[in-house]
């Protein structure tokens, strides 16, 4: 697997990442090296086994379904880059016309 | 000196009344302003905080109080949420961030008495084997400055060496407690997947990372991990064992321990120095007693291919959370969807999109099967091997790191031969068993040599107490660097 920089653009974009051409060059050559590395364990048979998820012999870990304390809403909002009437404000998620902005 | 005496040797001493504990964290304090120009251990340095927590502890002992580290001085990783005290994870994205609460394993060394003197340095998101990849600049080994402490968490292993604290926390996601340490020539356990609450600690690999502890002894590690083991609601994947005495599990006899020396953590690339000292530390555990025997671990060559799947797969999804909104630096653009790729293409460093984009493919459709999925099969055949070992043996033992410290810069840009140095830790970490790191000799420069300790999921006892067996009748443990 060669990772080209077409490769590179759109991974990036679903990462939401944006990144320098000078990244993207570094990184579609490391990233091909990586994954020839990683090419390896192609040679392993493992139709038969099962896959390691959680190392722990757990399903699923339950609680009694009680309310209980959680962040005061001032602390949680605290560390936002910007709020407003007590909620985290962003940019537009949508344009005038209704489309993604 | 106050700084040379171990965490054990300062309870006992603080327990006697010849020391109180404000004048051992005034002479942490001092020591850090002394040397911290010169090594860069701590991201930030608690002076205030650490002096009235001292000064509270030593009230609470004249009213009677013997909680298990009271006043005891202690580095935390900065991968480990403390309220109100900066936490940036080694990331610029986090600079200036304030937790709003505790991590549980602080909580509980803080609630057990201890005094933080601040947070340790960190490669990014811990993710590095050198702190190179901080976004607050690398640290220096205690042994040569021209050296990297290791990593991820340098800054927790170089305090401990250079005897800025006694004893730390750091987080081993892949041999981020037990690499450094032997970098350092300190000693560090990484407890079995499950054993303390990684509530608190900033996610990275979550199938993988566990808080870890670094002391000068294994005595040291055994009070600082009694302190933080057990069950906490707040993390689902800590289990509800109870946690044993480890310091009980000090015995100093091994006679009749089973040791196996896998075969496969002695092949090329491992630096001559390092297996002849090693195989000298093994030898020692014979002369106590232990049963030594050769094993095979056919599986290990493929721990380093699997981890560079699982790890970054499972980072690129917990990274997510770092989008400008909650917390952390915001590059506004003016939409919502450009933001999140200014921010992240401005806050995150070289390695941490490095491993988002590998997560992410790795991730993605056409690939999940190919990448993902397959590392996680291979993983079960890692854990299958060691649980083909451990029904001979008791305890695995090996070198920690293939090669001793390497130069700053040297491996910076070339991300595949940084990633070899973990080689001989991340089958433990894939396989949630315990792993510790103790000092075991030096090469011919002058750098440490650590020996690896490998036991069974919740067989910290036996690792710990073969680890102190060894410190009894060597003194390795207690060189201090020439600073």
């Amino acid at each position: 697997m060669t990772f080209d920089r077409a490769m590179v653009a759109h991974i990036a974009e679903l990462a939401k990442l944006q990144l320098s051409d000078e990244e993207s060059e570094r990184f579609a050559a490391q990233l091909s090296d990586i994954l020839a590395y990683a090419e390896r364990l192609q040679a392993l048979d493992t139709e038969a086994i099962p896959p390691t998820a959680s190392v722990l012999p757990l399903r699923n870990v339950l609680r009694p379904d009680v309310v209980e304390p959680s962040l005061p809403r001032g602390e949680a909002l605290a560390n936002a880059p910007d709020s407003a009437d007590g909620q985290f404000r962003v940019d537009a998620i949508l344009d005038s016309e209704g489309g993604a902005a | 000196m106050l700084t040379d005496l171990t965490l054990s040797e300062a309870q006992a001493a603080l327990r006697a009344g010849t020391i109180t504990a404000v004048a051992l964290t005034q002479a942490h304090l001092e020591r850090i302003r002394a040397l911290e120009p010169d090594l860069h251990a701590y991201l930030t340095v608690t002076e205030d905080l650490a002096l009235q927590a001292a000064e509270e502890a030593d009230r609470r002992r004249a009213n009677g109080d013997d909680s298990p580290l009271l006043g005891i001085p202690l580095a935390i990783k900065d991968v480990l949420m403390t309220r109100g005290v900066p936490t940036t994870a080694g990331s610029r994205i986090l600079e200036g961030f304030l937790p709003p609460y505790t991590a549980t394993a602080v909580q509980r060394l803080l609630d057990a008495g201890a005094v933080m003197l601040g947070k340790t340095n960190t490669d990014e998101f811990a993710m590095g084997s050198s702190t190179e990849n901080s976004g607050y600049g690398p640290t220096r080994n205690p042994w040569d400055v021209a050296c990297v402490p290791g990593g991820s968490s340098g800054g927790s292993a170089a305090a401990v060496a250079a005897r800025l604290a006694l004893g730390a926390l750091g987080t081993d996601t892949g041999g981020s407690v037990r690499q450094p340490a032997s970098f350092c020539g300190v000693c560090a356990l990484k407890p079995s997947y499950g054993r303390v609450s990684r509530y608190g600690v900033i996610a990275f690999a979550s199938s993988l990372d566990q808080v870890g502890v670094f002391g000068r002894s294994a005595a040291d590690l055994a009070a600082l991990l009694g302190v933080i083991a057990g069950h906490d609601p707040r993390d689902g994947t800590s289990m509800t064992l109870p946690v044993p005495d480890y310091a009980a599990a000090l015995t100093g006899d091994i006679r009749g321990l089973r040791v196996g020396v896998p075969r496969e953590y002695f092949v090329e690339g491992v630096q001559p120095a390092v297996e002849k000292t090693v195989r000298a530390a093994i030898d020692q555990l014979a002369a106590l007693g232990a049963e030594v025997r050769p094993i095979s671990l056919p599986h290990t060559e493929y721990a380093l291919p699997i981890y560079y799947l699982i790890a970054p797969s499972e980072a690129s999804a917990n990274l997510a959370r770092f989008d400008g909104v909650r917390y952390g630096l915001r590059d506004a653009q003016g939409a919502l969807w450009p933001t999140y790729k200014a921010t992240r293409g401005k806050g995150f460093g070289p390695e941490v999109k490095r491993r988002i984009m590998l997560g992410t493919y790795a991730l993605s459709a056409g690939y999940y099967d190919a990448y993902y999925l397959k590392a996680q099969k291979v993983r079960t055949l890692i854990r299958q091997d060691f649980d083909r070992a451990f029904a001979e043996v008791d305890l695995i033992a090996a070198p920690t790191t293939p090669a001793t410290a390497f130069r700053i810069g040297e491996k910076a840009d070339d991300p595949l031969a940084m990633y070899l140095s973990d080689t001989l830790t991340l089958s433990a970490s894939l396989a949630g068993i315990v792993g510790a790191s103790v000092p075991c000799g030096f090469d011919e420069n002058g750098l440490p040599i650590g020996l690896q300790i490998i036991g069974p999921a919740f067989d910290e006892p036996t690792v710990l107490r073969a680890a102190d067996a060894y410190q009894r009748v060597t003194s390795w443990h207690s060189r201090r660097p020439p600073l």
